[in-house]
């Protein structure tokens, strides 16, 4: 029973986390239909800048603040150099696009920062607080609590700010939204710098317990992606939901089968969601159009 | 013979080639590793390119058909042959029976499915060590041997991998011209149109994932026995991208295509080994590139160029004064 309450501390942390990720995934998919495989490099780059700007000298939370803005750079970056360009791309060369837009971006991160693994401080104190038998880092709450200001953010953007409103009426009917005179361009734009700042914040909020280097971020990416089918693709609370879930299950499937088993069970987890409900938990399905 | 005048010309030049360089590195030894590719980004093409049904999984089928032999020839002491088949016969079962439940998906789903399938494998390779080796892998595979004659040598390796290789390479082309072949392009045209013309599609794409999952398990086997050695390494994730990126690279569809990627995709590490640790980052861009700019792919854009170029000669012939 405490074991299983240590599980769930650590799984709600790493769910956090996958729930970023794929919030951010979502956001480009709703907005472009692009799978964007470069997710989890914005996870990466943020934490990375972060940790040589403190390395250099800047204070914590400006580095934060500077590393989240770099990330988005490269979002924008992304989106104007490599997706723009490829108008009326299918599927699977759009898959092939970012594939190596994330390639091109370790390859400049290993460049810059080369192949050893750094960590960043804790946000605070870190004490283990006892929780019956189980313990709690101050991190994971730091990770949990920022993890849940930033999804009602993003939430309270796309419900309540007319530029929020813009891009979910793009994700709907580009052409629709561009007839009521929405500059779709920037709205997509927009998209990106948003969901590569949100994989930035991931990367800041879990450093401190996992570490980074210049390849963690491929693993991070493909569990945003299942986190984001688990919740059914192109729903953003759903995705959140999603990538919580996928946390807690792979943290207590790794817990108690095998812990070198972990991204297995995470897989295997989502193919049988493929196999059976392939529309996600909170997906609606998809009619084809002939 | 004309459909198959391509053909002879690249049989001609393959087998050429080892009797004038016979000794030259990129001949025997990288040439090794491009006919493995190149086998493997047929059978993939004939999933992606003829049925429109994308893979990024495809690296599963090839590291059991390695492991397999490397398991049955050493902790059984099978024969490396039945070895090599029983690990096809075990692929083109475990392939039947995902086809069904995997094929169902479409687009990125698909993706998804055949990235976990390919993730989970290479995580069983990992971490089976009783079974697989664990990380190390396993090395020392008894050598292969033709009617009594072991293949020991670089040079007669590449007698035997570019036969295969030949073979697969005609296999794709005949199918292309067959009735599965244009069942097969039906299905990736329009799936409901393909059944409406009377094509039961879910068996052939089906069957088309269990031909090409076969050709990337015996692939695996050649493989496997050619290096002496196998281990996860060489079946990750990021191999099943590599063999995507041929594909696409030479152009989707096109089985020459597929030729000229693999062969790409292969000469490009010893190309850019000179530049160390800006290979990854050069990787990546010249396939955002070539994605952006060429989407059809390097073989099939020059094709088509070539072809509007002779057509525009032959119109001109006829009008003009001669």
């Amino acid at each position: 029973m405490d074991q299983l309450l240590q599980f769930l501390i650590s799984g709600l942390t790493v769910g956090s986390i996958y729930a970023l990720v794929a919030l951010g995934f979502s956001i480009i998919y709703n907005a472009s239909d692009v799978v964007n495989f470069a997710q989890g490099e914005f996870v990466m780059i943020g934490a990375m800048s972060a940790i040589f700007l403190i390395k250099a000298g800047v204070s914590y939370p400006v580095a934060a603040i500077l590393a989240i803005l770099i990330t988005a750079a490269v979002g924008l970056a992304l989106d104007k150099f490599a997706i723009e360009p490829a108008k009326n791309a299918t599927v699977v060369s759009t898959i092939i696009i970012t594939i190596g837009a994330s390639i091109f971006l370790r390859g400049a991160a290993l460049l810059i920062w080369g192949k050893e693994i750094y960590g960043l401080p804790p946000f605070t104190t870190n004490d283990p607080i006892k929780i019956g038998s189980a313990t709690i880092l101050p991190q994971n709450l730091w990770v949990m609590l920022g993890t849940g200001v930033t999804v009602f953010a993003v939430k309270y953007f796309f419900d309540h700010t007319k530029m929020g409103k813009a891009i979910l009426a793009c994700s709907f009917n580009k052409k629709a939204a561009y007839l009521v005179g929405i500059n779709v361009r920037r709205m997509l734009l927009v998209s990106y710098g948003l969901s590569a700042a949100l994989g930035a914040a991931a990367g800041l909020l879990v450093t401190p317990i996992t570490f980074m280097s210049y390849n963690a971020g491929v693993m991070l990416g493909l569990k945003g992606f299942c986190a984001a089918i688990l919740g059914g693709m192109g729903n953003s609370m759903g995705a959140v939901l999603g990538g919580i879930l996928l946390g807690i299950v792979e943290t207590v499937g790794a817990g108690f089968i095998s812990s070198g088993y972990k991204d297995a069970i995470a897989f295997f987890v989502i193919m049988l969601v493929l196999f059976f409900k392939p529309s996600g938990i909170l997906g609606k399905g998809e009619t084809e159009r002939v | 013979m004309k459909r198959l005048s391509g053909f002879v010309l690249f049989s001609a030049i393959c087998l050429i080639l080892p009797l004038l360089f016979p000794d030259n590195y990129y001949v025997t030894v990288v040439g090794l590793t491009i006919f493995i590719n190149i086998i493997l980004a047929v059978s993939l093409n004939l999933l992606m390119g003829y049925a429109g049904q994308i893979s990024l999984g495809h690296a599963a089928f090839f590291g059991l058909g390695a492991y397999s032999s490397a398991i049955l020839t050493i902790k059984y002491g099978l024969n490396p042959w039945i070895a090599m088949l029983t690990g096809a016969a075990f692929v083109a079962g475990l392939s039947y029976v995902l086809s069904r439940p995997i094929l169902k998906l479409k687009g990125h789903y698909l993706a998804m499915a055949t990235l976990g399938l390919g993730i989970i494998v290479h995580i069983f390779f990992v971490q089976a060590d009783e079974l697989t080796g664990g990380p190390d892998g396993i090395s020392g595979l008894p050598s292969l041997s033709i009617m009594g004659m072991a293949i020991d040598s670089d040079l007669k390796w590449y007698w035997v991998l570019c036969s295969c290789m030949l073979l697969s390479v005609l296999f794709s082309l005949n199918i292309a011209d067959s009735r599965a072949g244009r069942a097969l392009s039906a299905v990736h045209g329009s799936e409901i149109a393909a059944q409406m013309m009377g094509i039961d599609t879910a068996m052939v794409k089906s069957h088309i994932f269990v031909f090409s999952a076969l050709m990337a398990s015996f692939a695996g086997s050649l493989f496997a026995h050619q290096q002496d050695f196998v281990s996860p390494e060489s079946f990750s994730f990021f191999f099943s991208i590599e063999l995507v990126t041929m594909v696409v690279l030479g152009g989707l569809g096109s089985t020459f295509g597929a030729v000229i990627g693999a062969f790409i995709l292969s000469i490009l590490p010893e190309v850019l080994i000179v530049f160390e640790d800006f290979e990854v980052l050069i990787f990546g861009a010249i396939l955002m590139v070539i994605m952006i700019f060429l989407p059809e792919g390097l073989f099939v854009a020059l094709k088509n160029k070539v072809a509007a170029f002779v057509a525009k000669r032959q119109e001109e012939g006829v009008d003009g004064p001669s």
